[in-house]
């Protein structure tokens, strides 16, 4: 049987458009403040894993091996992973095997993102995301995915854009309470409505900004873990699938793929139920339409129920299943892999109950957190239990 | 982030506080250039769009018809069969509105863009392009479409050679 692995420290850095630390200097703060509150030094860490999305953002080659000073990986066995936007989430599977296969007692899992060197906007590097030969050549820009995806699910279940938006009210006004929130704000769904349509149907308040940021966790052994705190939180289920790059011959309704990541992930927990069992979740939200497809994917809402859903008020934090109360990419920012680890660290302060103004109302025990990414075919899922 | 925390590190930084001089920064422009072979399959696709046409690859284990096609079938994992000439000809099964280029700068005129799944192949086949002669509002899901060609004169191999897709009956 696996070892049953921990949470046992998180820490963040603020999130903004242009950072003025390096990506080193930004993996050193979170990862320190992480040992500082799990009571470690660099010294009892036996691993690092280190995630950081598509070296092209910073124009550095060998993200992972630079990064390495700043993320406390030096002279320790190291693994820096990558599957695009879904490496948040991956960061601390990948620690996850480290310490589940009983290898090491303790782990680093650091994840750091500066999207802002590239010019004249960070969406360039997303040009090179797209098949070269087939393509590239029609003008691609990486909204695209996201529009075309929303304009199916819109009209496979005859959703509204103002529904859609109301994640997006949502999760801004859940990021006014997060101290380290690039876009908190209140808004209205008119104000997304009126928001300009940069690729129809995706308006400008639809989408999280580019950012600068980094986050970090420490993951323990059992035996480690209850030494450290009376307050682990439990890594209880991890899973992950991609799909094929062909993402013209999927289903862009529904991710089949993100359902796939999900079961692994609920099976090794022991969940047979997810919209019963699971009290919270941080589900990856760039753009407010994914929230939604994600929660479908998730078997948290129905095919199609997710709209309905934000619009009743369950999802918020006072509801019966709060989803984002972080105030996730869309209000806290969306430094990549940065951003997914972003949510394992929310997942982990509410389950302590030390989310302070965000603290969901519920008495919440089990939490999830989800990243997705690449050419639209990856789903990282973890669940967490205190 | 932890209600135990007060204090959260980093510096912001704005675009006036690097040209003011307040922060160095130092910019740099990577220039390579890449040349990619089309593969086995991309390359024969490549070479019917140049004569018009428009190409599959059939597997026989799955009956599959595969757009853009493969010389392997990625669910059975086997050799894919034989070539498959599809229509040029299709549904819309999504499609946007796109006001920003590749690198976000705003647009004077919006792209098209949609996927097409093309008559012929397996349903759900899709490929993206653009659409063209149609008015932005009266694009649909489900709408049908033709290909619209350059001349074989102008045709090079290349995606491109579909200048676009347009509403059948448009004309």
């Amino acid at each position: 049987m696996k070892n049953r692995v921990a949470i046992v420290g998180a820490g963040m850095t603020l999130f903004r458009r242009r950072m003025l630390e390096s990506p080193k200097e930004l993996s050193f703060e979170a990862t320190r403040m992480a040992l500082d509150s799990a009571g470690l030094e660099l010294k009892d860490i036996e691993s690092v894993v280190s995630g950081s999305a598509p070296d092209a953002f910073d124009g550095m080659h060998m993200k992972g091996e630079y990064l390495l000073d700043g993320t406390g990986g030096i002279g320790k066995p190291n693994q820096r992973v990558y599957v695009g936007g879904g490496t948040g989430v991956f960061t601390p599977i990948g620690g996850w095997w480290n310490v589940a296969s009983g290898m090491y007692d303790t782990c680093l899992c650091v994840a750091e993102e500066k999207m802002s060197p590239l010019h004249p906007h960070p969406q360039y590097a997303f040009w090179s995301i797209f098949d070269q030969i087939l393509e590239r050549p029609l003008g691609t820009t990486l909204l695209w995915i996201f529009s075309l995806e929303m304009r199916r699910y819109m009209h496979k279940y005859g959703i509204k854009e103002e529904e859609i938006a109301s994640v997006a009210v949502k999760n801004k006004g859940n990021a006014v309470d997060h101290p380290c929130a690039q876009l908190g704000a209140k808004i209205t769904v008119e104000d997304v409505m009126n928001s300009e349509p940069i690729c129809w149907p995706v308006k400008r308040l639809d989408v999280s900004p580019p950012s600068d940021g980094a986050a970090a966790i420490v993951l323990a052994s059992e035996k480690v873990a209850k030494k450290l705190t009376d307050q682990p939180v439990w890594l209880d289920g991890v899973g992950w699938t991609l799909d094929s790059t062909h993402w013209t011959n999927r289903d862009l309704a529904y991710p089949e793929y993100v359902e796939k990541a999900a079961w692994m992930a609920y099976k090794m927990a022991g969940i047979k139920k997810p919209r019963k069992e699971i009290d919270i979740a941080e589900v990856y939200d760039p753009f407010d339409y994914k929230e939604l497809h994600h929660m479908e994917g998730l078997q948290l809402a129905g095919k199609g129920e997710a709209p309905q859903m934000a619009v009743d008020g369950v999802t918020q934090r006072d509801g019966d299943l709060p989803v984002c109360p972080s105030g996730g990419l869309l209000g806290v920012g969306n430094p990549i892999a940065a951003a997914g680890m972003m949510k394992i660290c929310e997942v982990f302060w509410q389950l302590r109950g030390e989310a302070g103004k965000r603290q969901v109302k519920k008495d919440a025990r089990t939490g999830l957190a989800q990243a997705w990414g690449d050419l639209m075919q990856v789903g990282t899922v973890a669940v967490m239990r205190s | 982030m932890s209600q135990k925390i007060t204090s959260y590190p980093g510096h912001e930084i704005t675009p006036e506080d690097v040209k003011g001089g307040k922060y160095l920064d130092v910019v740099y422009k990577f220039e390579p250039k890449y040349s990619w072979a089309a593969g086995v399959a991309i390359s024969r696709f490549l070479a019917e769009l140049k004569e018009g046409r428009i190409i599959a690859r059939k597997c026989m284990n799955c009956k599959r018809i595969l757009v853009p096609p493969r010389m392997y079938c990625e669910q059975c994992f086997r050799p894919t069969d034989e070539w498959v000439h599809i229509k040029d000809t299709g549904t819309i099964n999504t499609y946007s509105i796109s006001h920003v280029g590749t690198d976000a700068r705003r647009l004077k005129t919006p792209i098209l863009v949609a996927v097409v799944d093309l008559d012929g192949a397996t349903p759900g086949m899709g490929i993206l392009h653009n659409l063209g002669e149609v008015e932005p509002s009266k694009i649909k899901v489900d709408m049908k479409v033709k290909a619209v060609w350059k001349s074989p004169s102008e045709r090079q191999g290349s995606i491109t050679d579909i200048r676009y897709f347009k509403p059948i009956g448009a004309e």
